[in-house]
């Protein structure tokens, strides 16, 4: 009847996870018993939950990637103090069965719930403003691409609660994932709310291709676009192009482990390798879509704060589209081990070194911006210097990796995980905080503390180095990543200089949390009342902060590259535009349903409520030809409302 | 109507006292970096090579380095130095409007890392070839074959020609090359013995090589670079270099002592163990390689859910 | 949006160009669904690779010379392709709004896209009944996989044809209908592609 849930499920005899299990499931009933007693879910419910607004659900992908980051940094700072204490014969405070539940779940939570929501949801909120337009091409895709990423979370934090999670790490190899080394449910965990988020994903990338390419403001042709665009491009083309492999692959995972197939098994004629091959093509595409808006993100902040337009524009664009189509052909650079061979082996580092040229032009690119500029120091400001100085460094030691032989001695070392946090945190995390920092006026109406801003920043860049420059060495001195407990007592001392670095990082996650508090408390000070707080180049700055549902009352005519600083030089018209009825989207909940649908599906497969797993289905379905049948999907903004929204915004603007 | 110059910012003011305990907290962390490189330079894993492949490698992961460092630390000196000067605070900085493309700058901009990567080009393959793992080091003695078999959570080696075998302990005579042929029993893993050189990964049903060499004798640790389950972390073993002499009678030792690897010795291996202590086989089931190879590949009649841990191979099979 | 609801204008203005703003609806909604199907082309590579890898993986059962049945597979292309070619058919007489002829002809694309599947479904039965269920050998897990997640295509396909035929019944030739039997003949199309890589990659080579 329940497949095979029980009450073995909740790890009653285990204190750690039953523990924070109680802690999460606490403090989730506290917030929505607040919300109930405070009378908020009619408005959340209009307002957020059913919004098919890119300016809302851009707000909800960075809300879900900033709390799932306590998440997943809860997980690091447990595997830091584990190993920190675990040396020699001690044993730590983490079984092995824990411990390897927390580096899998770390990784998976960083990259599929943090990473990737907190890029989409800058790319949600910022594009369709840039492009001088008035949403997304397919907003109730996008309400549904949301949830069903918020779906994926969720099912990832049930398996805190009521089982346990993949003990494989975060990609999941077979023969360990395969039904004889992982009989229990924490695979098919991992398994389904990938699959579940992944169909989100690409649902996003099929939304701003389509976007970006056919909807721009009359005159904007592609080399008057934005930089941030073209990534946000380049990006969702990787999206689409990629994780349709990842949905492949792990469909024939879930086939091997529930239909008894040989895709990947060590019998039966089953080919492990073929599993890595076609996760890391779908993998190294990944960590592209995560770092080529953090450029545009870096492209927008550097030239906004110098005063100065981009430095060769052109080459900007040249060099992301580059690294797209570059991106697919470097996978193998992730397993060099496997034995495949002296050519296939150089052929791969050698593309993985080139990969190198188009982000080194980006460096210069910015460099040459701020030359001559008048660079205003910032938050945004630092944290983009702080990314170029570290993003140079772990891109030498990426192109170090990418010499085959070299990786023969670094693979899998705690020098190739500084590595990959290096360009991660130095390149993701400092842009997702530059581009917080950057655009929350524009969001919210008023700017974040830049002094706490600056704090967060000096902590993250202290924390990273003390945290990871103690991994690059031990990688050298021959430590092996993912270990529970250390054999070699004369390692701890850098594991104890790690710890630190984690601890001074949590400061700074501690200083973001404090600086919305203070700048939320101190918001009337700062108060963003000409919608322009920094002199901004893009369009999105021409709208009032924030912009009304419809973004732009009459589309920006678009004549030059950085149109609004085109604009602001000629000066504005006195004459008042033509306004006219502007059709909007009406709030769907087609992408709450589904979701809730998608969870119930997830979980019954994962249990094997095979009743559960048809009936929730079958919801599915009927929701979404509810939806296909529905008419009567827009609603009108009449001239006079328009107007006056236009007049206050004016106003404002006169009196400022 | 709105015309005019655009809005100026306002600018945070300055507090000296924050400013000071930044630098001191930056100089702090740049000291504590600097002191962790200098401990680096105590001799241990890959920076302490035991045997050519290994001295290759490091030799190339210093040379890339510095090859790369020639650009990067000009790089980030120069990212630092404008940042600051060009300051809005600073009154004797040059300032120029926007400077959108110039073709000079850009022909340098994409030939610096061009040249860069087609130096390291060469390195790759020239590097990629020389160190193929399946590449025979020469040598003036012919060399010896090991067999390496990965089990949960032990590594398992077989002297084919001297029908001998071992568990987490491997000795081999210096200046010998050893050719390694390895698989799994089980899961994933990576034979790794950082002071010798290149791992490779061990999988279940097919056979990887490895060609390594130790120059002198000496103890140097192995261990698994590949997670493979709750033991991975003790699934470590000791590599025993010694002279050629040495390895003769250790062979003749253990020929003389310990149990016989035969099917129920090697089914009771098989199952799953952690942190396990040295054994030593003084015989070894003929062929029993390429056995555990096949058998791994072909599998029994087994359904979908079968909880399964590694094989167990029957009694008299 | 705003662009307004317009009835087809068969010579349309290419706009999105960045000329002249946002692309008509038409365009971007047959635009991104094109996208999403050139998503689904990548799916299918992956297991057409992973096809490609393990096709000679039998692990001592039977191979595909011995399981295919070729005449059967050209009755089902031929079914297949007819089905689009009654599709396309369909799509002209729903845009010149004949909508007889689109009923006569949806007709048609419903029955030769099912006879597929009941061909389709029939080989299946039978190589589980001999015993080469995908279960068996990697070469099977991939063919089945392979060419059932096609087959998995072509069904969910005939459902949403069945919904689009009652939208058509229930609403009319209308714009939003249009565009939908619009995407809809080009996932049909599109699993034809399919099934001609199939067709040569699986049945034909794999019967040498």
């Amino acid at each position: 009847m329940l497949g095979r849930l029980s009450w073995d499920a909740i790890p009653f005899n285990e204190p750690i996870p039953l523990v924070a299990g109680a802690v999460v499931v606490l403090v989730i009933l506290a917030v929505l018993a607040f919300i109930t007693v405070k009378g908020w879910w009619p408005y959340l419910w209009r307002e957020w939950l059913t919004s098919v607004d890119h300016k809302r659900i851009g707000v909800m992908y960075m809300t879900l990637g900033l709390v799932m980051l306590l998440r997943g940094y809860s997980d690091a700072i447990m595997m830091r103090t584990q190993q920190a204490i675990a040396v020699g014969d001690a044993q730590g405070y983490l079984p092995p069965d824990h411990y390897d539940q927390i580096f899998s779940a770390h990784g998976t939570i960083m990259i599929f719930f943090v990473a990737m929501p907190l890029v989409i949801g800058l790319m949600n909120f910022v594009v369709p403003l840039q492009l001088g337009v008035r949403d997304v091409a397919f907003p109730v895709l996008n309400s549904v691409s949301f949830w069903l990423t918020a779906s994926g979370a969720l099912l990832i934090n049930m398996s805190l609660v009521i089982g346990n999670f993949a003990r494989t790490g975060w990609w999941n190899y077979p023969p360990l994932s395969e039904l004889a080394f992982s009989p229990d449910v924490g695979v098919d965990y991992y398994l389904w709310s990938l699959q579940i988020s992944g169909i989100g994903t690409l649902m996003t990338g099929v939304n701003f291709v389509s976007t970006i390419l056919k909807l721009r403001a009359p005159g904007m042709t592609y080399f008057r676009m934005p930089v941030f665009c073209w990534t946000a491009l380049a990006s969702n083309m990787l999206i689409v192009a990629a994780f349709p492999v990842l949905t492949a692959t792990f469909a024939m995972l879930l086939l091997d482990r529930y239909l008894g197939m040989h895709f990947f098994t060590n019998d039966f004629g089953g080919n492990q390798m073929m599993y890595a091959n076609l996760f890391w093509a779908w993998g190294h595409p990944e960590v592209y879509i995560l770092i080529l808006p953090a450029f545009g993100v870096y492209s927008e902040v550097i030239a906004t704060f110098s005063g100065k337009g981009l430095f060769s524009y052109r080459s900007m664009v040249l060099a992301t589209l580059g690294i797209c189509v570059l991106s697919f052909m470097v996978w193998l650079h992730h397993f060099f081990t496997m034995g495949a061979g002296a050519d296939v082996n150089a052929f791969f580092g050698i593309m993985s070194s080139i990969i190198g040229v188009p982000t080194g032009v980006k460096i210069f690119n910015w460099l040459f911006t701020m030359y001559r500029g008048r660079i205003v120091f910032t938050a945004p400001v630092l944290w983009s210097v702080g990314f170029m100085v570290t993003f140079v460094i772990g891109g030498l030691t990426g192109v170090l990796l990418a010499v085959p032989p070299v990786d023969f001695i670094l693979h899998n070392s705690a020098f190739l995980v500084a590595h990959f946090h290096n360009v991660i945190i130095g390149g993701v995390v400092f842009a997702v905080f530059a581009g917080y920092q950057y655009w929350f006026p524009k969001v919210f109406g008023f700017t974040l503390d830049d002094r706490w801003g600056k704090a967060s920043f000096w902590c993250w860049l202290i924390g990273f180095y003390l945290a990871f420059t103690p991994l690059y060495i031990l990688g050298l001195m021959g430590m092996t990543r993912r270990l529970q407990h250390i054999p070699d007592p004369s390692w701890q001392p850098l594991l104890l200089v790690a710890e630190l670095g984690a601890v001074v990082i949590f400061l700074g996650v501690l200083c973001t949390i404090v600086q919305l508090y203070v700048s939320i408390r101190t918001r009337e000070q700062r108060r963003d009342l000409t919608g322009d707080p920094w002199n901004g180049r893009t369009l999105e700055w021409s709208t009032t902060s924030p912009p009304p549902a419809y973004n732009f009352a009459v589309l920006p005519s678009v004549e030059t590259i950085d149109a609004f600083w085109e604009m602001k030089r000629r000066g504005r018209t006195p004459v008042e535009p033509h306004y006219e009825p502007i059709e909007v989207p009406r709030n769907s909940p087609t992408g709450f349903i589904i979701a809730f649908f998608a969870v119930v599906t997830g979980f019954s497969l994962i249990w094997h409520i095979w009743w559960l797993v048809i009936l929730g289905l079958l919801a599915a379905a009927i929701t979404i030809m509810a939806f296909g049948w529905s008419e009567n999907r827009e609603r009108e903004i009449a001239v006079s409302e328009v107007a006056r929204v236009e007049q206050a915004r004016l106003g404002a603007r006169g009196r400022a | 109507m709105i015309a005019g110059p655009p809005p100026t910012l306002k600018l945070p003011p300055k507090r000296a006292n924050r400013q000071r305990r930044l630098r001191s907290g930056v100089i702090g962390s740049l000291v504590v970096c600097a002191a962790m490189a200098l401990c680096s330079c105590q001799r241990a894993g890959i920076l302490d090579p035991q045997g050519p492949i290994a001295a290759a490698e490091r030799l190339l992961l210093i040379n890339s380095t510095a090859i790369m460092l020639v650009v990067v630390i000009p790089v980030i000196l120069a990212i630092l130095a404008v940042a600051w000067w060009y300051r809005s605070s600073n009154p004797s900085a040059g300032r120029s409007a926007d400077v959108g493309f110039e073709g000079r700058i850009e022909f340098v901009t994409w030939s610096i890392p061009a040249l860069i990567v087609i130096l390291l080009g060469g390195v790759i393959w020239i590097g990629s070839h020389q160190l193929d793992p399946r590449a025979p080091i020469p040598a003036k003695v012919p060399p010896i074959q090991v067999d390496v078999v990965a089990l949960d959570w032990k590594w398992l080696f077989i002297y084919p020609d001297q029908r001998v075998a071992a568990v987490n302990v491997l000795v081999i005579p210096t200046g010998t090359p050893v050719q390694f042929r390895l698989t799994s029993a089980t899961v994933m893993n990576s034979f790794f013995v950082p002071q010798l050189g290149s791992q490779i990964y061990a999988m279940g049903g097919m056979a990887t090589h490895l060609n390594l060499l130790a120059d002198q004798p000496g103890e140097y640790p192995g261990f698994s670079a590949m997670f493979s389950g709750d033991g991975f972390s003790d699934m470590r073993f000791i590599v025993k270099a010694v002279s050629a002499q040495d390895f003769a009678r250790w062979v003749e030792q253990v020929r003389g002592s310990g149990a016989a690897l035969d099917d129920a010795t090697y089914a009771a291996l098989a199952r799953p163990s952690q942190n396990v202590a040295p054994i030593t086989y003084g015989s070894v089931e003929p062929r029993l390689f390429e056995r555990i190879l096949e058998e791994t590949a072909s599998g029994h009649e087994r359904h979908a859910g079968a909880v399964l841990r590694s094989p167990v191979r029957e009694a008299g099979g | 949006m705003t662009i307004a609801e317009t009835d087809f204008v068969p010579t349309d203005v290419a706009r999105g160009r960045g000329g002249g703003g946002p692309a008509p609806t038409r365009t971007v909604v047959a635009y991104g669904f094109w996208i999403f199907l050139l998503s689904d082309f990548i799916l299918f590579s992956g297991l057409f690779a992973t096809y490609a890898v393990l096709s000679d993986q039998t692990a001592g059962g039977p191979t595909g010379a011995e399981l295919f049945n070729l005449r059967n597979v050209f009755i089902e292309t031929m079914c297949l392709l007819l089905s689009s070619y009654s599709c396309g058919i369909g799509a002209l007489a729903a845009e010149r709004r004949h909508i007889d002829y689109f009923y006569v002809t949806a007709v048609f694309t419903f029955l030769l896209g099912a006879a597929f599947l009941f061909i389709e479904f029939s080989e299946f039965a039978g190589m589980i009944n001999a015993g080469a269920g995908p279960w068996r050998s990697a070469f099977l897990s991939a063919f089945f996989t392979l060419v059932g997640t096609h087959g998995a295509h072509v069904t969910l396909g005939l459902l949403w044809f069945i919904y689009m035929i009652a939208q058509v019944f229930v609403k009319g030739l209308r714009p939003h209908v249009l565009r939908r039997l619009l995407c809809f003949s080009l996932f049909w199309h599109a699993l034809d592609i399919v099934w001609i890589g199939v067709l040569t990659l699986v049945y034909l080579m794999g019967a040498r």
